[in-house]
C-alpha cells in the first residue's frame, strides 16, 4: 500500500508540474498534428488509400513523438538535481517509475485521443461507430510507449548525445509495439471494422513483459 | 600464449573440416542445387547468434545482481561475437534469396527479426560508446542488454503473426533433412560454436585488460 500511495503522490506532481507549464502536452499535440498533415502530402489522401496508410502513418507520427517528448521526463530531474531527493523520499524506487510511466501513458493517450478526430476530418474515415475499441488499442499502445520510453529515458539521461540517444535506444525496441498497434488500428479503420483479439494480446504481452523488467531492474537505473 | 594458440589451431580446423564437409560430403539439394549449401553456413551461424546474444543477456542479468566488472566483460564480449554473426546471416541470407526465391530481400519472419535483433545490438554497442564512467556504462548497459534480449520473442512473435514466407524449419523435425545433410549441419554448428567460445573468450580477455589500463591511467593522473 506503501508503494500506491508513494506512486499517487508522485504523480500529482508530475501532473502538476504538466499542467502548471503545459510545455509538454502543447508540443507534443502539435508536433503529431504537423506530422499527420505534412503526411497526407506523401500520398492522395482519399477515403481508401488512407484506411490502408493512416494506422501506419499515425502510429509512427505517436511513435516519434513518444521519443521526443519523453526525453524531458528523467532529463528535469537530473537538471534541478531532484533525483537524489525522490530516491531518498521514497522506500521503492519502482514509485518514482510507475509515477512516471502513468503520466507519460496519460499524456500520450490524451494526444492520440484528440487526434482522432482530427484525423477523422482530414482524412475521411470515419471512427466514431468504433471509438471504444480504438481507446483500448490506443491505451494498450501508449502504456507500452510510456513503459519502455521512461526506463530508456533514465538510460539516455546518463548517456552523450542523448538527444540522439533515447530514439535510438527506443524505436527498435517498439518494433512489435508498431506492428501489432498498427495491424490492430488496420482492423478497426477497415469498412467493416473488427477489433482484432490476437494482435490485443501481443500489445498486452508487450507492456506486461517491459512493465515486469521495470519493476525488476528499474532500481539500478535510479543509483547515484 | 600457447593454449589460445591451439584452441585456435583446433577452431581453423574444425571449420576447415566442416567447410570440406559442407562442399564435397552433403548431397546435392535436388531443387536448389549448390547454392543450397550456403545453408550450412548461413543457419548455424543464426543459431549461433542468438546463442550468443542469449550468453550476453546472462552477462548483464549476472552484473546486475553481483555489481562484479567480469559480468559486464562477458556480456560486451558476447554481444559483438553475436553481432559478428548475425552480420554473416544478414549477408548469407540474400545470396541464398536471390536464386531461390528470385529477391534479395523479403519482409519475412525470420529475415525481418534477424534485422531488428541485429538493429537492437548494433544500439546496445553505441550506448556503450557514449558513457565514459565504467560502473555507470556497465550499469546502464546490463539494463539496455535486459530489454533487448526479452524483445526478441515478441520481435518474432508479432512479425512471424505479421507475415512468413521462410522455408519451415527442417533441422529439428524429423524425416525434412537428409540424415548426410544433418551430420553436416551439426558439424558446422559445432565449429562455429566452438569459433564463438573462442572469439567471446578473446574480447572478454580484451575488455578486461582495457579495464586495466583505465585504473592504471587514473592512478597515475591521480599521483
Amino acid at each position: 500500500m506503501n508503494l500506491l500511495a508513494n506512486t499517487s503522490a508522485l504523480l500529482g506532481k508530475e501532473l502538476r508540474t504538466e499542467f502548471r507549464s503545459r510545455e509538454l502536452l502543447t508540443t507534443t499535440i502539435v508536433f503529431v498534428l504537423l506530422v499527420v498533415v505534412l503526411f497526407s502530402f506523401t500520398f492522395d489522401p482519399s477515403a481508401t488509400e488512407s484506411r490502408r496508410f493512416g494506422p501506419g502513418l499515425l502510429w509512427l507520427a505517436f511513435l516519434f513523438a513518444a521519443s521526443l517528448m519523453l526525453q524531458s521526463c528523467f532529463l528535469r530531474e537530473q537538471n534541478n538535481d531532484t533525483l537524489g531527493a525522490l530516491r531518498l523520499a521514497v522506500a521503492d524506487p519502482f514509485a518514482i517509475f510507475l509515477a512516471k510511466l502513468s503520466a507519460n501513458t496519460l499524456f500520450l493517450f490524451l494526444t492520440e485521443l484528440l487526434m482522432i478526430p482530427v484525423f477523422t476530418v482530414l482524412y475521411n474515415v470515419p471512427l466514431l461507430a468504433v471509438l471504444p475499441q480504438l481507446a483500448l488499442v490506443l491505451f494498450l499502445g501508449s502504456f507500452g510507449l510510456a513503459v519502455t520510453g521512461t526506463a530508456l529515458s533514465a538510460v539516455s539521461a546518463q548517456a552523450r548525445m542523448r538527444e540522439l540517444m533515447l530514439p535510438l535506444l527506443l524505436l527498435p525496441l517498439l518494433t512489435p509495439l508498431l506492428i501489432a498497434s498498427t495491424e490492430a488500428t488496420a482492423a478497426l479503420f477497415d469498412v467493416k471494422p473488427a477489433l482484432r483479439w490476437d494482435w490485443v494480446a501481443i500489445l498486452a504481452a508487450f507492456d506486461v513483459v517491459f512493465l515486469t523488467a521495470v519493476w525488476l531492474f528499474g532500481e539500478y537505473l535510479l543509483e547515484e | 600464449m600457447t593454449r589460445i594458440a591451439v584452441a585456435a589451431l583446433t577452431v581453423c580446423a574444425l571449420i576447415g573440416i566442416s567447410t570440406y564437409a559442407a562442399f564435397y560430403v552433403a548431397p546435392t539439394e535436388q531443387t536448389m542445387g549448390l547454392v543450397q549449401r550456403i545453408f550450412y553456413l548461413h543457419a548455424p551461424c543464426g543459431m549461433t547468434a542468438l546463442f550468443a546474444f542469449f550468453v550476453s543477456f546472462i552477462g548483464c542479468i549476472g552484473y546486475l545482481l553481483k555489481r562484479e566488472s567480469k559480468w559486464d566483460w562477458l556480456a560486451v564480449a558476447s554481444a559483438e561475437t553475436g553481432m559478428a554473426f548475425c552480420t554473416v546471416v544478414l549477408l548469407t541470407g540474400p545470396i541464398w534469396a536471390h536464386p531461390a526465391w528470385g529477391v534479395w530481400w523479403a519482409w519475412d519472419a525470420r529475415l525481418t527479426s534477424t534485422l531488428v535483433l541485429w538493429l537492437l545490438y548494433i544500439s546496445y554497442l553505441v550506448l556503450r560508446n557514449m558513457v565514459e564512467d565504467p560502473n555507470r556504462r556497465a550499469q546502464i548497459c546490463a539494463f539496455y542488454g535486459i530489454f533487448a534480449f526479452l524483445d526478441v520473442p515478441l520481435v518474432y512473435g508479432s512479425i512471424w503473426w505479421w507475415r512468413t514466407q521462410h522455408p519451415q524449419p527442417v533441422v529439428f523435425t524429423s524425416g525434412g533433412l537428409d540424415p548426410t545433410m544433418r551430420k553436416v549441419f551439426y558439424l558446422s554448428w559445432f565449429a562455429l560454436m566452438c569459433l564463438m567460445a573462442l572469439l567471446i573468450c578473446q574480447r572478454y580477455q580484451l575488455e578486461k585488460t582495457r579495464e586495466e589500463v583505465e585504473v592504471l591511467k587514473r592512478e597515475v593522473e591521480n599521483a
